[in-house]
C-alpha cells in the first residue's frame, strides 16, 4: 500500500503522560498534543505568549513556576497570545481550540487563536543578489523534486516562488512531501539547499545571506550601475577620468553618464559593449553570471570595446569597480591606448570602499503565503464569512504567529507574514502534506459577538496562561 | 511526565479537565442544597486518578473480549468490559467504551457528593448526562461540512444518561466510512461502545474509493492492530449513501431491539437515517455552502 511506503520506520515512545504512545513520524499521539517529528518528540499544544513589551532577545523562555516569572505577565505587558501550539480542531465545527479574551483599554478583545492546515501555502523568497541564479520561470528543486520556480528580479534582488498548491497534492507523491518539508524548513527559519534548472546551488535560510554556489553573499549592491555614478560622481572627479560600474543590469560609463557631464567630465574614448539605453547607460554588456555585477565576468577588460583613438590619451586613467564594490580595477592607458592594470591609488581605493559600506548586507527574507479556508474560519465564527468580512473591513486584525500578517484585497483571507517575526518552531505539517501555520484575528468582544463568534468559548486570559505556556519575547 | 490540570471555564459556569489524551468538559447545575463548586471539586478529585488505573491495565483493555477473555480489575475498566461485552458484534476491545466510562466515572462521582438538577461530563463528544425530574437538555448535532445536522432533546422522562458520537469526525481510528453516529443510551460507556460499532458499520466494503490502512500504522500501539482503518472516502453515489447507512441502521436497529440503546442517527454525506427515539432526535434539513 502506498501509505504504508510512505512511512518512515522511526517509532518513538511518548513518555509525557503514563499512557507512554508508541507513535509513528509525523503522527502524534492519543492525545493529539504531542507528536512524533523526524524522531523528535515535540509538543504541539502550549500556547506561546510574545510579550509586547521591548524584551531583548528573541530565543523562547520556558515559562518557569517561580516568583520572578509568576503573575507579572499581564501588569508588565499586555502579551499577544499566538496560536503556536494552540492546536487545531478538524472537522472544524468545534469551535477553535483557544478563544481568548483579555481587555484592552476596557474593551473585550478577543483573540481567536487556532493553528491553521494550509493546503494553499508556500513561501515567497526575496534573496539580495545581483548574481544570475536563474531564468524566470526556471523551476526550483530540493532533492531533485519540484518545489517552485524563480520569479522576478526586484530591486537588488531576485524572487523565488515556492510551494502553493500545485507542488503540495497537485505533483507526485515525492513532490509533495519534500515540498512540504522544504517550506516547513524555511518557515521555521532553517536552512534549505536547492538547485535552480540551469541554474546555481542555492542555499537559502530566512534572515541569513544566500551562499550561492558554495559562496555567501555579502552586499546587496548600492544601486545599479547607473545609479552608482550618479551617487559618487563628485568623489571620482580628479583622481581618475573615467569610471565604468559594471552591473548586469544597466552598467554606468561616467564621462558619458548626466552626472559626469554635469562634473564637466571629458569624453575619454572608452567604449563599453552591450546595448545603449540612454547616455552613459549600457545593457547587457555580458551574460547573467556570478562575477562582477551579477554578470558572468570575471576580468572586467573584457566588456570594453577598442578604446576610441581619436578621443583617449596615453596615461588616461581608468576605474572599474562592481555595484557592490567588492570588485574593482585600476588601470592606465599605454601608448597604444591598451588599458594596463596599475596599483589603485588611495582615494579609487577609498570610493570602492565606500561603495561597499553603502551596501546593505545581503539577506534571504520569506514570507509565509497561505490562504485561510472555510473550514478555518468556522473555528473562529458560526458564519465563516462574517470573519472575512469583518478582516476586510479591518475590525479584526490578522497575525501569524504575532507577526504582522499583510492581508491580500478580494476574496477569502489570502495572507503574507514574515516568518522572522514568529517564534522558533512555529510551524508544523500535517502528511495531507499540508503546513500547520499559526493564526490569529483580533477584535473587540463586540465584533466578535455580531460576526457570531463562539461566544461560550472565550477564554479570559489568564486561564491559558498557565505553567505549560511558552513565553518569548517579541522580536525587535 | 505531566499531570492532570483543571481550569475553570466561562467564569467559573464550566471545569476543563485534562491528563494525557483525556479531555472533559463538565458542566453542573446545583439543585438545592448543592453547589457548583462542590461537584467541580468531586469531579477533580476523582479525575486525579483515572489515567493511571486506566493505563495499569492498558493492554488487557486493548485485547479483544470474547467470552473466555479475562475480566479486568479496575472499577472504570470493569465498566468498558461490560459496556463492549453487551453488544453483539465480531470484534471489539475494551477501548471501545473508554472515554464513556471516564465519563460516566466522573459525573457519578459528582452526584454522589452533590444533589445537581442537571450535569454533563463532556468526554470529546462522548457525553455522560444526569437530569432530575424535570429537567430537559438539548443538543445541537454538527455535521462534517459545518453544518448543523439537527438537535437532539432529551427529558429526564426519557432515561438516557449518556450520548455519544463516532465516526471519521472523530480522534479515534474508524473501521468504516460513517460522518457521524450519534448513540443515545442509558450510560455514556454503552453509548460510545454502541457509536463505535455502529460507525464501523456503516462501510461499503470492496468500494474502490475508499482507502484504507492497516491501524498500526497510523497508531503503532491501536487496539484495532492490524485491522483496516478508513483514512479517505472519495465519491459516493446517493445510492452507496444510503447502502452504507443502512448497513449501519441494521446494527443500530438490532441494539435497539434488545434494548441496549435507545437510538441513534447515522451520517453520511449529508444524508441522515434516524433509529428510534422518535422525537427526541430532529433532523434539520442542512444548507450547503
Amino acid at each position: 500500500m502506498a501509505e504504508r511506503r510512505e512511512m518512515r520506520p522511526e517509532k518513538i515512545r511518548c513518555d509525557a503522560c503514563p499512557v507512554l504512545c508508541y507513535i509513528a513520524d509525523g503522527m502524534s499521539g492519543a492525545c493529539d498534543r504531542y507528536a512524533n517529528h523526524a524522531g523528535e518528540l515535540v509538543r504541539l499544544d502550549p500556547l506561546t505568549i510574545i510579550e509586547t513589551a521591548e524584551a531583548k532577545g528573541v530565543k523562547a523562555v520556558p515559562f518557569m513556576k517561580g516568583a520572578e516569572w509568576d503573575g507579572d505577565i499581564l501588569a508588565t505587558s499586555r502579551p499577544v497570545i499566538t496560536a503556536i501550539g494552540a492546536g487545531t480542531t478538524y472537522p472544524d465545527y468545534k469551535p477553535a481550540p483557544f478563544i481568548v479574551s483579555q481587555p484592552i483599554d476596557g474593551v473585550d478583545m478577543v483573540t481567536v487563536v487556532t493553528e491553521g492546515i494550509f493546503s494553499y501555502c508556500g513561501v515567497k523568497v526575496k534573496i539580495d543578489t545581483d548574481r544570475h541564479i536563474g531564468d524566470e520561470r526556471a523551476i526550483v528543486r530540493v532533492d531533485g523534486e519540484p518545489i517552485g520556480h524563480v520569479m522576478t528580479s526586484e530591486y537588488g534582488s531576485k524572487m523565488l516562488s515556492l510551494g502553493g498548491v500545485e507542488h503540495l497534492t497537485g505533483g507526485s507523491k515525492a513532490e509533495g512531501r519534500v515540498t512540504c518539508d522544504a517550506l516547513l524548513r524555511l518557515c521555521n527559519c532553517e536552512a534549505v539547499e536547492m538547485t535552480i534548472d540551469d541554474g546555481v546551488t542555492l542555499v537559502v535560510q530566512a534572515g541569513k545571506a544566500p551562499i550561492i554556489n558554495g559562496e555567501t553573499e555579502r552586499l546587496m549592491r548600492v544601486g545599479c550601475g547607473s545609479a552608482a555614478i550618479g551617487m559618487f560622481a563628485a568623489q571620482w572627479v580628479g583622481h581618475v577620468d573615467e569610471v565604468v560600474v559594471v552591473d548586469d543590469h544597466i552598467t554606468g560609463v561616467l564621462s558619458e553618464h548626466q552626472a559626469g557631464k554635469m562634473l564637466d567630465v571629458p569624453p575619454t574614448g572608452i567604449r563599453v559593449k552591450g546595448r545603449r539605453s540612454t547616455p552613459g547607460r549600457y545593457f547587457q554588456v555580458a551574460e547573467p553570471g556570478t562575477g562582477w555585477g551579477g554578470t558572468n565576468i570575471t576580468d572586467p577588460l573584457t566588456i570594453l570595446r577598442e578604446t576610441d583613438a581619436k578621443v583617449a590619451w596615453p596615461g588616461l586613467r581608468l576605474f572599474m569597480v562592481s555595484t557592490t564594490g567588492e570588485q574593482f580595477g585600476y588601470y592606465e592607458l599605454d601608448d597604444a591606448l591598451r588599458p594596463v592594470e596599475k596599483p589603485a591609488p588611495e582615494a579609487v581605493r577609498l570610493s570602492a570602499e565606500r561603495i561597499a559600506e553603502n551596501c546593505e548586507p545581503s539577506v534571504c527574507s520569506v514570507l509565509f503565503m497561505g490562504g485561510a479556508g472555510g473550514s478555518l474560519r468556522a473555528g473562529v465564527t458560526e458564519n465563516p464569512v462574517r470573519l472575512t468580512q469583518s478582516v476586510k473591513a479591518a475590525l479584526a486584525r490578522v497575525t501569524c504567529g504575532g507577526a504582522e500578517a499583510y492581508v491580500w484585497p478580494g476574496g477569502g483571507i489570502t495572507v503574507m507574514a514574515d516568518v522572522l517575526g514568529m517564534p522558533t518552531n512555529a510551524f508544523g505539517y500535517v502528511p495531507t502534506p499540508a503546513l500547520v501555520a499559526p493564526i490569529e484575528f483580533t477584535m473587540t468582544m463586540k465584533d466578535y459577538a455580531a460576526l457570531g463568534g463562539h461566544m461560550k468559548s472565550v477564554r479570559p486570559i489568564d486561564s491559558v496562561m498557565t505553567d505549560a505556556v511558552r513565553r518569548v519575547g517579541r522580536k525587535p | 511526565m505531566t499531570g492532570p490540570v483543571a481550569a475553570l471555564l466561562d467564569g467559573g459556569l464550566r471545569l476543563h479537565l485534562q491528563h494525557g489524551p483525556i479531555d472533559l468538559i463538565i458542566g453542573a447545575d446545583p439543585a438545592p442544597g448543592g453547589s457548583r463548586q462542590q461537584a467541580f471539586e468531586a469531579a477533580a478529585d476523582r479525575f486525579g486518578t483515572i489515567l493511571d488505573e486506566l493505563v495499569a491495565e492498558l493492554p488487557l483493555l486493548r485485547c479483544a473480549v470474547g467470552p473466555s477473555s479475562p475480566r479486568p480489575a479496575g472499577a472504570i475498566a470493569q465498566r468498558m468490559d461490560a459496556a463492549v461485552r453487551r453488544l453483539p458484534t465480531c470484534f471489539v476491545t475494551p477501548m471501545a467504551a473508554v472515554a464513556g466510562a471516564v465519563a460516566d466515572a466522573v459525573l457519578a462521582a459528582m452526584l454522589a457528593a452533590v444533589p445537581l438538577g442537571r450535569a454533563y461530563v463532556n468526554n470529546g463528544g462522548d457525553i455522560a448526562l444526569h437530569l432530575a425530574p424535570g429537567q430537559v437538555f438539548t443538543l445541537a448535532m454538527a455535521g462534517l461540512d459545518q453544518g448543523e445536522l439537527g438537535r437532539i432533546a432529551v427529558a429526564s422522562a426519557d432515561r438516557i444518561g449518556g450520548i455519544a458520537t463516532s465516526g471519521q469526525g472523530g480522534r479515534s481510528l474508524s473501521l468504516g466510512i460513517a460522518g457521524s453516529v450519534t448513540v443515545l443510551a442509558a450510560d455514556a460507556a454503552t453509548a460510545d461502545a454502541a457509536a463505535t460499532l455502529v460507525a464501523n458499520a456503516v462501510d461499503l466494503p470492496d468500494h474502490p474509493g475508499i482507502r484504507r490502512i492497516p491501524a498500526r500504522v497510523r497508531q503503532p500501539d491501536s487496539d484495532l492492530g492490524d485491522r483496516p482503518v478508513v483514512t479517505h472516502v472519495g465519491p459516493l453515489t446517493s445510492g452507496e449513501i444510503h447502502a452504507a447507512l443502512r448497513a449501519g441502521a441494521v446494527l443500530a436497529e438490532d441494539y435497539r431491539a434488545a434494548g441496549l440503546i435507545a437510538g441513534a442517527a447515522l451520517s453520511l454525506r449529508g444524508t441522515t437515517l434516524v433509529v428510534g427515539s422518535a422525537g427526541q432526535i430532529e433532523i434539520r434539513k442542512v444548507e450547503h455552502a
